[in-house]
C-alpha cells in the first residue's frame, strides 16, 4: 500500500511520543533520583540531570540497605527474588510441558476430564485461593522457606494451555515417523517435540520470569524473616517508615536495581524469541 | 525381502464406521503395488495399518510370513514416505536419515556409510548438513525417500508422496521413484487418488472404492478389460463415455436406435436387456465410418495441443471424442464416429459388473 500523508503521519509520531514521555518520564526520574544524596529530593530542588551519588547509594543499597528500616541489604533480597522468579518460571515449564504432552499425546481415561479441570484452575488465581493455599504451606512447614514461595505459584494452567495449543499445531506425521523410525513415547519428546517448542519455552520463561519477580501478595504473607524478603517487599517496607523520613535515594535505587533483571530477561529473550520466530518453519 | 499378504482386512472405526471392509490382497515380493481411489476409499487407512500406524480390526496383515497385527511399527521392518514428508524440522538432513538407525542402535560408521550411499543414490549429498527448511520441495521428498532407504526395510510404504510437489516435479519424481524400487527392489505399497501415477508406477494395480477392491491386475489389463464401471470412469482421462443401451442379440447392441457390434459381450443376455455402453475417448475413430458407427452432436471443442476434445451428445448422454488436432475441422457440428466391435465395454446397470464373456 502506498501511502502518502504527511500530516498524518506527523500526528502519528506526535500521539506515540508523547505516549513515550509519560510512560518513561518516572523511570526516568528514578534512575536520576538514585543518583542524588537525601537531601537534594527531599527538598526538591532535585535538577533533571544525574547527580554524583550513584557510587555510594548503589554501594549502601546493595550491601547495607536503609539504615533506620528493616537493615537488610538490597543484594540479597535480590537473590531471593531471583531464585523465587526462576523457581516458578522453570517449574511451571516442566509441569506444563509435561502435562500437554500427557493431555495431547496419551490416550487415558478422563482424558478429557483431566484436561477441564485444568483448564478450570484458570479462574483461580493466586488471590482467590489464597487462604486454603496458605494453609496448606502453612501445615507443610514451608513458611519462610523458598519452596514455600516458589511451589504455590507453578500451579496454574497458562502454561499448559499454551503448550497444548502448540503441540495440536505439530502434524501427526512427525509423530508416526517416530514411531516407525522406533522413537518411543519419551524419545519423540526429547527428540522432537521439545526442541520444536523451544520458542514457546522462551516465551513462556519470559512470562513466567516477570511473574515470579512481580510477585508481592504471597511473598508478604508468607516470608516473616526480613532474611527471606524479596525485593518487591523491600522497596514497600521501605516507603511506609515510622517517625524518620524516607530514605528517597535507597528506595529509588532498590527500585532502578529491581527493575533491571526482568529488563535483562526481556532484552535477552527476545534474541531468542526473533532467532526462533525467523527459523520456524510454516 | 519379503512380499505382504492381506487377509480379509478390516477397519472400522468409533461409530461403526467401516472404513476398510475386508481386503484380501497379494502383493508379490518385489513388485510395485500401487493402491489407488478417490478420497475417502479407504486405501490410506490400509496402508496404514500395513504400517502398524493404524489397529487392524479384523482380518491379518503378514508381511513375509511373520503375522504383523500385534507388531510396533518399527519392528514390522517397513519405510514409509509420508505426503507432507514429516521431516524433523529441527535436524539436519544427515540426522533425518540417520534417526531411525540410531534409535535401532546401530553402530555409528555404519550409520554414516548407509546414509551416505542413499545420499549419493538420491544426489542429495550436498544438502546433508542443511535444514529441511533450506530445501526445495523436490529435495525434500529426496531426503523422505533417503529416510526410508536407509533403513534397508522389507517393505517401502508410500503415502501419496508426490501430491505436494508441483506438475514438472511430480512426473520427475515418479520416474525417479520408479527407477530407483527397480534398482532396489524393495517390495513397495504406493497409495495415491492420481489414475496417471497409478498406471506408470504399478506392477500392480488395485482399484479400490467404498473400502473395497474393485479390481486388481497389471495396469495394462485394468486399463483394457475393466471389472466394473467404476473402475472404467475412474481409470483412463477423460474418463470412459458410458451411454445407456439395450441387447439386440449376440454380439450386437442398440444405442438411441443405432446398433452396435460388440466382440466381448455375456452369452444368454435376451434381447431388449438394458445394458450401459462404455466407450473411451480415445478408442472411437471420428469422422470416419466403419463397421458400426453412432452419430454424435457436437456443443464445443477444447484445445490440448497434440489433441482436441470434442464435447457432445449421443443418443442424449454425455459424450466426449479424443481426436488428432486437424484431423476434424473444429466448427463440425455433426460426427459420425466408427466404434471397432473389441472396443466397446457393457456394463450391467444394476450391480455396475463387466457383462464380458465369462
Amino acid at each position: 500500500m502506498v501511502e502518502n500523508r504527511p500530516y498524518a503521519k506527523f500526528l502519528a509520531y506526535l500521539v506515540l511520543t508523547i505516549g513515550v514521555i509519560i510512560v518513561a518520564f518516572p523511570v526516568y526520574l528514578a534512575v536520576i533520583a538514585s543518583t542524588n544524596d537525601s537531601a537534594t529530593i527531599s527538598n526538591g530542588n532535585m535538577s533533571l540531570l544525574p547527580g554524583d551519588q550513584a557510587g555510594v547509594n548503589y554501594y549502601r543499597t546493595l550491601f547495607q540497605g536503609t539504615a533506620r528500616t528493616s537493615g537488610e541489604a538490597v543484594g540479597s533480597m535480590m537473590v531471593n527474588s531471583f531464585i523465587m522468579a526462576m523457581g516458578i518460571a522453570f517449574g511451571k515449564i516442566l509441569i506444563s510441558i509435561l502435562s500437554a504432552f500427557a493431555v495431547v499425546y496419551f490416550n487415558f481415561p478422563f482424558r478429557k476430564t483431566a484436561f477441564w479441570i485444568i483448564f478450570i484452575t484458570l479462574m483461580l488465581p493466586v488471590e482467590v485461593r489464597i487462604y486454603p493455599t496458605y494453609k496448606i504451606v502453612a501445615d507443610l512447614g514451608m513458611l519462610d522457606t523458598y519452596t514455600g514461595l516458589i511451589l504455590p505459584l507453578i500451579a496454574s494452567a497458562t502454561g499448559t494451555l499454551l503448550f497444548r495449543q502448540f503441540f495440536m499445531t505439530v502434524p501427526d506425521e512427525l509423530l508416526e515417523a517416530s514411531k516407525i523410525d522406533g522413537a518411543g513415547a519419551f524419545r519423540f519428546f526429547k527428540d522432537t517435540l521439545i526442541p520444536l517448542s523451544i520458542t514457546t519455552i522462551a516465551a513462556l520463561f519470559v512470562i513466567q520470569f516477570i511473574y515470579g519477580w512481580n510477585q508481592y501478595l504471597w511473598p508478604l504473607l508468607i516470608t516473616t524473616k526480613s532474611s527471606m524478603q524479596t525485593v518487591v517487599i523491600g522497596i514497600k517496607k521501605m516507603l511506609t517508615t515510622q517517625d524518620v523520613l524516607t530514605e528517597w535515594q535507597i528506595a529509588m535505587t532498590t527500585a532502578v536495581l529491581a527493575m533491571l533483571p526482568p529488563v535483562l530477561v526481556v532484552i535477552f529473550m527476545q534474541r531468542l524469541f526473533v532467532k526462533g520466530l525467523v527459523e520456524t518453519e510454516k | 525381502m519379503a512380499g505382504v499378504t492381506l487377509d480379509t482386512v478390516r477397519k472400522i472405526y468409533a461409530g461403526n464406521v467401516e472404513a476398510v471392509k475386508g481386503v484380501s490382497l497379494d502383493i508379490e515380493d518385489g513388485s510395485f503395488c500401487v493402491l489407488v481411489g478417490p478420497s475417502g476409499c479407504g486405501k490410506s487407512t490400509l496402508l496404514r495399518m500395513i504400517a502398524g500406524l493404524e489397529t487392524i480390526s479384523g482380518g491379518t496383515v503378514k508381511i513375509g510370513d511373520r503375522i504383523v497385527n500385534q507388531i510396533e511399527p518399527a519392528d514390522r521392518d517397513i519405510a514409509m514416505v509420508f505426503q507432507n514428508y514429516a521431516l524433523y524440522p529441527h535436524m539436519s538432513v544427515y540426522d533425518n536419515m540417520a534417526y531411525g538407525l540410531r534409535n535401532r542402535g546401530t553402530p555409528k560408521d555404519e550409520i554414516e556409510k548407509r546414509v551416505k550411499e542413499a545420499a549419493r543414490i538420491l544426489a542429495i549429498e550436498s544438502f546433508l548438513a542443511r535444514k529441511p527448511r533450506q530445501l526445495s520441495g523436490g529435495q525434500r521428498q529426496r531426503v523422505a525417500m533417503g529416510r526410508a532407504i536407509v533403513r534397508k526395510p522389507q517393505v517401502f510404504l508410500f503415502d501419496e508422496p508426490l501430491s505436494n510437489l508441483d506438475a514438472k516435479l511430480r512426473v520427475q519424481m515418479r520416474v525417479e521413484i520408479k527407477r530407483l524400487q527397480k534398482a532396489l527392489g524393495v517390495t513397495s505399497i504406493y497409495v495415491t487418488h492420481d489414475q496417471v501415477e497409478a498406471m506408470t508406477l504399478s506392477d500392480k494395480l488395485v482399484v479400490m472404492s467404498g473400502g473395497q477392491i474393485e479390481q486388481v491386475g497389471s495396469p495394462a489389463d485394468v486399463y483394457r478389460r475393466p471389472e466394473t464401471r467404476f473402475v472404467a470412469t475412474f481409470i483412463g482421462s477423460p474418463p470412459m463415455n458410458i451411454l445407456p443401451g439395450t441387447v439386440e442379440g449376440p454380439g450386437r447392441v442398440s444405442v438411441g436406435g443405432q446398433s452396435i457390434a460388440v466382440t466381448d459381450m455375456r452369452e444368454g443376455l435376451s434381447a431388449g436387456t438394458p445394458v450401459e455402453v462404455g466407450l473411451r475417448p480415445e478408442d472411437v475413430q471420428a469422422g470416419s465410418a466403419g463397421v458400426s458407427a453412432l452419430t454424435m452432436d457436437v456443443d464445443f471443442v477444447e484445445e490440448l495441443g497434440a489433441t482436441q476434445l470434442f464435447h457432445g451428445k449421443v443418443a442424449g448422454a454425455e459424450f466426449v471424442v479424443q481426436a488428432s488436432t486437424g484431423q476434424i475441422p473444429a466448427d463440425t457440428r455433426r460426427l459420425t464416429l466408427a466404434i471397432d466391435p473389441a472396443n466397446v465395454h457393457l456394463f450391467d446397470p444394476q450391480t455396475t459388473k463387466r457383462l464380458g464373456r465369462v
